[in-house]
């Protein structure tokens, strides 16, 4: 069965490498979850998408169900989820997300 | 007395992962005033669950097993949870 959120969500990840679906923007984060991860990505200069949910409810409710996943923000690399803000963080700070950049060929700043 | 959400998620992580251990901390005070805070909290968790059932799972996997058998309190209004999840050796090593 065809489900028009879903597509607008698959193309959405399917065309840019990096996309982070979030609360507010990546210059104006309106949720402390969202902003984390933003700051993270920032850090390690990644280029991203960011898809603000609350400009949109199809995608808001519509990614919950596509991830499988209740919560925002969520972060797909190349068509995978990540995941959340905890689990960014914790690759973050393990250095399995510069892994995970690198092994997907995603440019990010090499760690200081 | 009505159990809070608090208990509740306690309650049903305990009965699902057999942990070692548990711990629920209600953050919504926190968040009051933010979106997804209601005027009687109860919106906003941190929760490190400790067990041999993450043993071998992603951390995708380990945080959806706990989604899920959470569902009803997300329909219910929970907004945010915020997950620590371990295998007691992970948790010995931290």
């Amino acid at each position: 069965m065809s489900n028009p959120t879903f597509d607008r969500i698959q193309a959405t990840v399917t065309e840019n490498p990096v996309v982070l679906f979030m609360k507010g923007t990546p210059v104006f984060p309106q949720c402390g979850f969202s902003a984390r991860v933003v700051q993270i990505l920032s850090h390690m200069g990644v280029p991203f998408a960011g898809v603000n949910v609350l400009e949109d409810m199809e995608i808001r409710e519509g990614i919950k169900a596509f991830t499988n996943w209740p919560t925002i923000p969520q972060l797909y690399v190349k068509g995978e989820f990540v995941g959340g803000c905890d689990i960014v963080m914790e690759m973050f700070q393990s250095g399995e997300l510069a892994t995970l950049l690198a092994e997907k060929e995603i440019p990010h700043k090499a760690e200081a | 007395m009505a159990l809070s959400r608090a208990d509740r998620i306690r309650t049903a992580l305990e009965t699902a992962f057999a942990p070692a251990q548990v711990v629920v901390e209600d953050d919504s005070a926190k968040h009051a005033g933010h979106a997804g805070a209601r005027p009687g909290g109860e919106t906003h968790y941190s929760v490190v669950v400790v067990s041999p059932a993450f043993a071998g799972q992603s951390r995708v996997a380990r945080s959806r097993a706990v989604h899920a058998v959470l569902d009803v309190e997300f329909q219910g209004g929970l907004h945010a949870l915020a997950l620590r999840l371990l295998t007691p050796e992970e948790a010995a090593r931290a």
